[in-house]
C-alpha cells in the first residue's frame, strides 16, 4: 500500500485491508468510497437466502401452540438456521466484499438502533433479519424512512417493550382497570429511548412529560403473534392494535397531535426525524465513529447542516462525511471495534471465516454480534475497546490466528498491504526481526496501527 | 499458565506507564506498600434495580396501593419476603443473605441514589461513575481518582473484572484486570518485543502494562458454575485476598431494567447476586472482616407498577452494604414513605439519601482517603452531601 489515503479508506471507512485492495481502488480513495454510495444497491448475494422476520417469528409463535417443548425446539432451530447462519454469512460478506463502506454503515446504524439479545429477547432469532429489513435498505436512503422502518419492526417493538404498553384510557386499559384494578398500564421504555437514543439525544430538549406523551402516542404499535388457537392472523409484521391505543390529543415538544390512531405515531416520527436536535445528535455520533473520539466541532456542525438541509438524506450525509478534511487528517485516531478487528484479521490473511474464528474471539471479548449491553449500543471511544483484558484477548487470539495461517504468507507483504504507509520504523523492524513467519504476522496484527483506524 | 502474568516482574522498569501513574513511578513511589489493607468491592447493577422489589416495604398500605399486582405476593405472610423490622422485608430470593443480616454484616439504605434526577440509564450510569454530579462531567472515574491519591505506587490498587474496564475505574491510575478467557497464553519473548513496539502508542502501552500485572486467581477448589457474575466474584475475592494484590474491585451485573415481567425475572437475578456476594465472603476469608461491599444501581424505578408487571425508570433506589467492616443489621438513612405527597414528581420514590455520602464514607473512613481530597477532587461540588455516620464499624 502506497498512500495513507488508501489506509484510511480501507480502515476508517472500511473493515480492514486485503491484499489487492489498493490496486482496485486506484489513485483516488475518496472517489472510490463515494462511488460506493449506492442507494439502490441490491442485497449482498450471501444474505439473499435467509428468511424474513415475519416467517421466523410466525414459526416460533406457531410452535408455541403445540407446547413449550415445540416452542423451545423452534427457537433453537431459528437461532441456528436463521440467526447464527446469517451472522456468519454477514461476516463472510464483510471479509470478501469490495463494498466495504456499506458494511460499515450497516453496522453504524444497526448499533444506533440497537436491538440486543441481552434482554432475553423472545424474538432474538429475528435480529439479523431486523437489520436486513429495517436498516440495510436505508443506509443511503432517508433517515426518516429508516426511523419508521425501525420503529415499526417487531424486533424493536419487542426489545423496548412497546408491545406491552397500553393506554390507560384505551379499551384494553379500561378493561384492566375494571377487571384487575390496574391503574398504570403505560410502558415508557421505547418512547424514552426513541427520544434519547434514536432521535433528539439526551440533551435534545425534551422533558419527562414528552416521554409520557410519546409513549401514549405509540400505544398500540405492536405486531401479531400473540394470538392463541392456531389463529391464522399470527404473524411477525407490524400491527396497530387499536384497543391498546390511548384516545385523545397528545402534545410532544409543544406540538399537538390530534387523535388519529396509528397516524399520530407516523407524524411524530416524521417530526422527530427533521428536528434540529436529531441532526446534531446524528452528526455527533457519525463524527465520533468515523473521525475522532472527540471530533472537531466544525466537522460536527457541517454534518448537522447537511443532515438538516437535505432532510436527512443519508447518501448526502455520508458523502459529506467522506469529504470532510478532518476525516483524512489523522489515520490512527480511532481504535477498531472488536468486531472489525476480527474481520480485519480475516481480510488481511485471506483465511476463510468460520464459526470458530469468528464467534470464539467475539465471545471472549464480550462482543458477540447484537449483544450490546444496553439499548445505547456499543461504545465508541478508545476506552471501550482497549481495556487491558480486551487487549490481551485480542493479542492472544491474533497470535493463535497467525499460527494457523499458511506458511506461504510473507509477513513483509502482509504488512505492506495492511499497515504499510502508517507503520513506524519500530513496528517494521520488529516484524522483520520476528523469529518465525507466524510470529511476524502476529506482530503485524498486534501492532497499534493494525488495531487502529 | 503464569507466563503473561509474571511478565511485569521480569521486565521490571521496561514498561513506563502513561500519565499520572508514570509520574508516581518516576518520583520514587514505586514499590510502596499498599496504603491500606482494607478491601472495598463495588457491585454495579446496571439497568436500574427496583429497590422496592428487593427491600420490600410490605407493611406500607401505599406500597400495595401503588403495586397491587407486584406487591401482594411479597408479603411475609405469602412467603414472598422475610420480615426484617416489621415494616421492611427482604425478598425471598435474597434469603441466602439472611445469615449476613443476622451476624450484623449486611445493611440497607433505601431511597438512595446519586445527584442524577433524570431518567436516562446512560447518563445516570455515567454520572454515578464519573462522580462530578453531571453526566460526562469527567472523562475518568471517581474510584480511579481516589486510587491516584491513595498512592499505591507500583501497586495496582484497583481491580476490574471482565474484558473492559468500566468508567468508574478508568483514569490515570493503572488498574489490574481479569476476565474469564481460555486462549493460550503468549510467550514472553513475543510480549517483550511487543512492549517495545507499543512504546510509541501510550494508550496501547498502558493497557498492555495493566494486563500484565494481574495475577491469576486460584479457583480450582470452587464448585463449577457457568454464571459469569459468580465466576467474576470468585476471581475478585481470590485476587483481592492476595497479600500484595489490589484492594478495590468493581463487579458489574446487568439485566435489571425490568420494564416487564419482574416477578419472573428478578428472582434469578437476586439469586445470582446473593451467590456472588457469598462468594466474596468465602473467597476473602479472614479479610472479609475488613471488607466493605457496596451494591448500587444508577437509579430506582417508578413507585407504581406499570401495566406489564414491571416498573419504569424512576429515582430513589437502594444501596446494600455487606462485609465485616459494615455496621450491619440495620436499615440506615431516612425513609420518605410512599404517600402521594412524598413521591418525587408524583411518580418516584424520593431519593433522600445520597450515594455520594456513602461513597465518601467508604473512601474516608474505610480506605483512609484524605477528606478534603474526597470533597475537592473525587466528588466535586458535593459538600452538602456529608458522609454518613454509623454505617461502618469504628
Amino acid at each position: 500500500m502506497r498512500s495513507v489515503g488508501s489506509f484510511i479508506a480501507l480502515n476508517r471507512f472500511g473493515v480492514g485491508a486485503a491484499p489487492g485492495d489498493e490496486a482496485r481502488m486506484g489513485d483516488d480513495p475518496r472517489g472510490w468510497l463515494l462511488a460506493q454510495i449506492r442507494p439502490d444497491a441490491p442485497l449482498p448475494h450471501r444474505l439473499r437466502e435467509f428468511r424474513s422476520s415475519d416467517e421466523i417469528i410466525t414459526g416460533i409463535y406457531t410452535a408455541r401452540f403445540e407446547g413449550a417443548e415445540a416452542r423451545r425446539e423452534a427457537v433453537r432451530q431459528a437461532m441456528g438456521q436463521d440467526f447464527r447462519a446469517e451472522l456468519l454469512a454477514r461476516a463472510r460478506n464483510m471479509t470478501r466484499t469490495e463494498g466495504v463502506l456499506a458494511e460499515r454503515m450497516v453496522q453504524f446504524w444497526s448499533n444506533h438502533f440497537t436491538v440486543s439479545l441481552t434482554r432475553g429477547a423472545r424474538n432474538g432469532a429475528a435480529i439479523a433479519a431486523y437489520e436486513r429489513e429495517a436498516i440495510r435498505p436505508h443506509i443511503f436512503g432517508r433517515f426518516a424512512d429508516m426511523l419508521r422502518a425501525v420503529a415499526r419492526h417487531p424486533s424493536m417493538l419487542d426489545y423496548l417493550d412497546n408491545t406491552r404498553s397500553v393506554g390507560p384510557e384505551s379499551p384494553a386499559g379500561q378493561r384492566r382497570r375494571e377487571t384487575r384494578e390496574i391503574e398504570t398500564t403505560l410502558n415508557e421504555n421505547f418512547a424514552r429511548e426513541l427520544l434519547e437514543l434514536h432521535t433528539l439525544g439526551v440533551d435534545g430538549g425534551y422533558a419527562q412529560a414528552d416521554v409520557v406523551q410519546t409513549a401514549l402516542i405509540l400505544t398500540g404499535w405492536s405486531h401479531g403473534g400473540y394470538r392463541r388457537g392456531g389463529d391464522e392472523r399470527v404473524h411477525g409484521r407490524f400491527q396497530f392494535v387499536r384497543r391498546q391505543h390511548q384516545p385523545g390529543d397528545k402534545t410532544v415538544l409543544g406540538v399537538t397531535y390530534p387523535e388519529a390512531g396509528e397516524e399520530e405515531g407516523l407524524s411524530l416520527l416524521a417530526d422527530l426525524a427533521r428536528h434540529p436536535s436529531t441532526a446534531r445528535h446524528i452528526a455527533l455520533k457519525l463524527a465520533r465513529h468515523f473521525i475522532a473520539d472527540d471530533p472537531p466541532d466544525a466537522a460536527v456542525a457541517q454534518l448537522a447542516r447537511v443532515f438538516q438541509d437535505t432532510d436527512g438524506d443519508l447518501a448526502q450525509v455520508t458523502a459529506a462525511l467522506i469529504s470532510l478534511d478532518e476525516a483524512w487528517a489523522d489515520p490512527l485516531a480511532k481504535v477498531k471495534s472488536h468486531h472489525d478487528f476480527i474481520i480485519a484479521l480475516h481480510r488481511a490473511s485471506g483465511l476463510r471465516l468460520t464459526r470458530e474464528t469468528y464467534f470464539q474471539p467475539l465471545n471472549l471479548l464480550g462482543a458477540y454480534p447484537f449483544s450490546a449491553p444496553s439499548p445505547a449500543g456499543w461504545g465508541d471511544r478508545a476506552e471501550d475497546w482497549l481495556g487491558p483484558e480486551s487487549l490481551m484477548i485480542r493479542l492472544e487470539f491474533a497470535r493463535a490466528f497467525a499460527g494457523r495461517l499458511p506458511g506461504t504468507l510473507i509477513p513483509a507483504e502482509v504488512m505492506e498491504a495492511t499497515i504499510g504507509p502508517v507503520a513506524p520504523e519500530v513496528t517494521q523492524t520488529w516484524v522483520h526481526r520476528a523469529p518465525s513467519g507466524d510470529a511476524g504476522l502476529a506482530m503485524i496484527f498486534s501492532s497499534p496501527e493494525f488495531q487502529r483506524r | 499458565m503464569l507466563n503473561r502474568r509474571s511478565f511485569l516482574r521480569l521486565t521490571g522498569t521496561g514498561l513506563a506507564y502513561a500519565g499520572v501513574a508514570g509520574a508516581l513511578t518516576a518520583s520514587g513511589a514505586a514499590f510502596a506498600s499498599a496504603p491500606t489493607d482494607n478491601r472495598f468491592v463495588f457491585v454495579f447493577l446496571r439497568g436500574g434495580l427496583d429497590g422496592l422489589h428487593a427491600l420490600v416495604p410490605w407493611a406500607d398500605a401505599d406500597y400495595h396501593r401503588l403495586r397491587p399486582q407486584l406487591g401482594a405476593p411479597l408479603r411475609p405472610s405469602e412467603g414472598g419476603a422475610i420480615d426484617l423490622n416489621g415494616y421492611f422485608g427482604l425478598h425471598q430470593d435474597l434469603s441466602a443473605l439472611m445469615p449476613l443480616w443476622q451476624s450484623g454484616e449486611l445493611s440497607f439504605i433505601p431511597a438512595a441514589t446519586t445527584r442524577y434526577r433524570d431518567r436516562s440509564h446512560f447518563d445516570g450510569q455515567n454520572l454515578l461513575e464519573n462522580g462530578t454530579g453531571r453526566p460526562n462531567g469527567a472523562r475518568d472515574g471517581w474510584l480511579n481518582r481516589a486510587i491516584v491519591e491513595l498512592n499505591g505506587g507500583d501497586r495496582r490498587l484497583g481491580l476490574s473484572l471482565g474484558p473492559s474496564v468500566p468508567l468508574i475505574l478508568q483514569g490515570p491510575a493503572p488498574v489490574q484486570a481479569w476476565s474469564n478467557e481460555q486462549l493460550p497464553d503468549l510467550d514472553e519473548d513475543f510480549l517483550q518485543r511487543l512492549a517495545v513496539v507499543y512504546r510509541h502508542d501510550p494508550a496501547f502501552q498502558s493497557a498492555l502494562a495493566a494486563a500484565m500485572g494481574t495475577p491469576e486467581p486460584d479457583m480450582s477448589a470452587d464448585a463449577p458454575t457457568r454464571d459469569n457474575f459468580v465466576i467474576a466474584a470468585r476471581a475478585a475475592a481470590d485476587i483481592l485476598a492476595a497479600p500484595e494484590g489490589p484492594r478495590i474491585g468493581v463487579l458489574e451485573m446487568s439485566g435489571w431494567d425490568t420494564h416487564y415481567g419482574q416477578p419472573g425475572r428478578l428472582p434469578r437475578l437476586f439469586q445470582r447476586l446473593s451467590e456472588g456476594l457469598l462468594a466474596l465472603r468465602e473467597g476473602l476469608g479472614q479479610d472479609w472482616s475488613r471488607t466493605v461491599v457496596m451494591v448500587a444501581s444508577e437509579f430506582g424505578r417508578t413507585a407504581a407498577e406499570n401495566g406489564s408487571q414491571g416498573t419504569d425508570h424512576g429515582t430513589g433506589g437502594l444501596a446494600m452494604l455487606a462485609g465485616g467492616a459494615v455496621r450491619g443489621g440495620q436499615i440506615a438513612g431516612d425513609w420518605p414513605g410512599l404517600s402521594a405527597a412524598a413521591l418525587f414528581e408524583d411518580r418516584d420514590l424520593r431519593a433522600v439519601n445520597a450515594y455520594e455520602s456513602v461513597f465518601k464514607t467508604i473512601l474516608i473512613q474505610h480506605l483512609g482517603l484524605d477528606a478534603g481530597f474526597a470533597e475537592r477532587v473525587v466528588f466535586p461540588e458535593s459538600q452538602s452531601l456529608a458522609p454518613f455516620e454509623g454505617i461502618l464499624r469504628a
